[in-house]
């Protein structure tokens, strides 16, 4: 249950051989896997979301999810998700720069890139509760600003909140961003700022017109892929947020677990599938801008 | 994770499906008695014939105990050394819909649980009919009539806090005060926790609220949040041990349980709101050890297994027959925190209107 997803890899392109039946063997544990854990359980919400208690067809579902607190949600969702991914693009892209006009073989770029690494995965219950350790109401850092006289939860405890949860995403959304998007600056060339400079061409010059429109597929593409990682993450939030369905894989959580009134399934998979429609698009321009990137920058 | 958790329990159903099918036709011709049809101890043969068939099955599970909610490790290892019978427990944290949530049919399934009366009451065709020995003592209004569910323990909605932290509490309203500045928390999610729900039940009619209007409670939170006094996080023995949650509302019986971990922690009951709430066992129909769950219930219901409820500080649903009968443990009976007043009990119907309140308007009240 990380929360980070998995950074895109580009798999190298199959060749198509006689010998199809024996290739074709290799991917069958792929695709019971994918069929099993992915397939079968969007079937099933699919099935369920439509369903009455009863068993029937049915839109009510759907109906509950029009109520101001679970709209509230998604639009909570949806914020946090869009700030944590515009700073992670943002910082991690900045970072990725300057990891890439170093030695491409130095010992910074391998530290950066090891450390990106094991932290865009350091997600969920862990990271929540080293949050807690250091910025909680008992926190050892809130503590010792307490201590020298700065209060930092003096108009509430913020961590707990939205701004704490943005805070929280950008800790593993940074890295992510420095992943996948490192081998777009990888190929810029350097040959094409050498040939703007001998036209005469600026720094920004360079900028504006090759890199900017270069990269710019890219960037949106690796934000879009950093919006569907914050926006589906619920470990971390979980571990954090014990009070309140603030967000949407929340309420999914107190629907399901609800013991006070009865609980509620169906809802439960309607919101999910929302949430699985909302991922569906985002991805499916995320795999679209990555197709115009990979034109330039192989 | 929800998702893979699914198929993975219909992949377990669908093995159980083959296992039960393979040897339910030997475990009925071994046994002369099927416990999964007995309605009583005396029904089946006796209660040496239960506990010879308890002990043949050798293991009980339960779920969503954890070992110090009202003396739960205490009573899962008086049980285990009185008759040898392992006790597989699982999820202690979870609530009383995940304990229904996990009658899959497996052998893993829980045996008997232990839920908050909403749960109980939503899902009583789940549950066997069972009646323990001491059936008579259960008051008629704690149990269902053919003994699907029955009240075991329960107490009083109470503010627990360290006193070496905050000033003493002598009313709810005391909480609004610069000196609770993030320290106040409930003890569960009230949009899907029983004991959470209860808590701002008690904050509504404290503050001029009723059983039947909980918006005064909400209303209080929201005040507490706009004070910046409100913490949400649930509170718990972790949370109350690290100083994360110095005030908690919370059952009184297991807000007892902190004076182990924090010396000076203290417990009020408000005494313009008492509010009363009893946790109810019940048998799983399809309960894959069926004589060690009749068991489990006999022992929680004789006096040694309310006598540790109420060391647990818990009031155990038998205590007014047993006080009479002069069982009960009077030395743990003493210590019970001291409430003047009459308690207030909010049946299902207020309940449920009550949870329908908080899950629309909680989320607003304090984010």
């Amino acid at each position: 249950m990380t929360a980070a997803g998995n950074p895109a890899v580009t798999p190298a392109r199959p060749t198509r051989g006689g010998r199809f039946t024996v290739t074709w063997v290799g991917v069958v544990p792929f695709f019971v896997y994918v069929g099993l854990f992915l397939l079968l359980p969007t079937a099933i919400i699919v099935v369920g979301s439509f369903t009455d208690p009863k068993g029937g067809f049915s839109l009510a579902n759907f109906q509950g999810i029009n109520k101001p607190y679970m709209l509230k949600s998604f639009q909570q969702s949806l914020i946090i998700s869009a700030i944590s991914a515009g700073a992670g693009a943002i910082f991690g892209s900045l970072l990725a720069y300057a990891v890439v006009t170093g030695n491409p073989n130095g010992i910074l770029r391998r530290a950066v890139m090891s450390a990106s690494g094991v932290l865009a995965q350091f997600g969920g219950v862990a990271l929540a509760f080293a949050f807690i350790a250091t910025l909680g109401t008992i926190g050892f850092v809130t503590e010792f600003l307490l201590n020298h006289g700065i209060d930092i939860f003096h108009n509430g405890v913020w961590l707990y909140e939205t701004p704490g949860l943005i805070l929280i995403y950008v800790y593993f959304q940074i890295p992510l961003m420095l992943l996948v998007f490192l081998p777009a600056l990888d190929g810029l060339r350097p040959q094409w700022r050498e040939a703007a400079e001998s036209l005469g061409g600026s720094t920004w010059h360079y900028w504006r017109y090759v890199a900017g429109p270069l990269l710019a597929p890219s960037f949106l593409g690796c934000t879009l892929l950093l919006f569907a990682n914050a926006f589906s993450a619920y470990a971390t939030a979980a571990a954090l947020l014990t009070q309140g369905g603030v967000l949407v894989p929340l309420q999914i959580q107190a629907l399901i677990t609800s013991e006070t009134e009865a609980a509620q399934p169906g809802l439960a998979q309607a919101l999910a599938l929302a949430m699985i429609i909302i991922v569906v698009i985002v991805m499916s321009l995320y795999a679209l801008l990555q197709r115009r990137t990979s034109r330039w920058l192989r | 994770m929800k998702l893979g958790s699914l198929t993975r329990q219909l992949g377990l159903a669908a093995l159980a499906l083959l296992v039960v099918a393979a040897c339910g036709s030997s475990s009925t011709s071994a046994g002369t008695t099927d416990w999964s049809k007995q309605a009583s101890a005396s029904a089946g043969g006796g209660m040496a014939a239960l506990v010879a068939a308890a002990k043949a099955e050798g293991q009980l599970n339960v779920i969503a105990l954890p070992p110090d909610w009202a003396n739960y490790g205490a009573v899962i290892s008086g049980f285990t050394a009185k008759y040898g019978i392992t006790v597989n427990s699982a999820n202690p944290n979870g609530s009383s819909q995940d304990e229904v949530n996990a009658f899959d049919g497996t052998p893993n399934a829980p045996d008997v649980v232990d839920v908050g009366q909403a749960v109980a009451l939503a899902n009583t065709a789940k549950f066997a009919p069972y009646e323990v020995a001491t059936w008579g003592d259960i008051p008629a209004g704690a149990k269902e009539p053919t003994g699907l569910w029955f009240n075991d323990y329960g107490g009083y909605m109470g503010i627990g806090y360290d006193s070496s932290k905050v000033p003493a509490i002598t009313s709810v309203s005391d909480l609004l005060g610069a000196a609770f500045k993030s320290k106040v928390a409930l003890s569960g999610d009230p949009t899907k926790s029983n004991q959470g729900l209860n808590g701002v039940i008690m904050a509504a009619v404290a503050n001029g609220g009723s059983l039947d209007d909980i918006s005064k409670g909400v209303a209080f939170f929201h005040q507490l949040k706009q004070a910046g006094n409100y913490v949400p996080v649930v509170g718990t023995s972790a949370t109350v041990k690290a100083g994360q949650t110095p005030v908690l509302f919370e059952w009184d019986y297991l807000s007892a349980s902190h004076g182990k971990d924090v010396s000076t922690w203290k417990i009020f009951v408000p005494s313009s709101a008492i509010i009363g709430g009893y946790y109810s066992q019940a048998i799983n129909n399809a309960a894959p050890h069926p004589a060690a769950a009749r068991l489990w219930e006999e022992y929680l219901y004789s006096d040694a297994g309310q006598n540790l409820w109420l060391k647990g500080g818990a009031r155990p649903v038998r205590m007014s027959a047993m006080t009479t009968a002069g069982t009960i443990d009077t030395t743990a009976a003493a210590a019970l925190p001291a409430v003047n007043g009459t308690p207030l009990v909010p049946t299902g119907a207020q309940t449920s209107a009550a949870s329908q309140y908080v899950v629309a308007n909680w989320t607003a009240a304090v984010s």
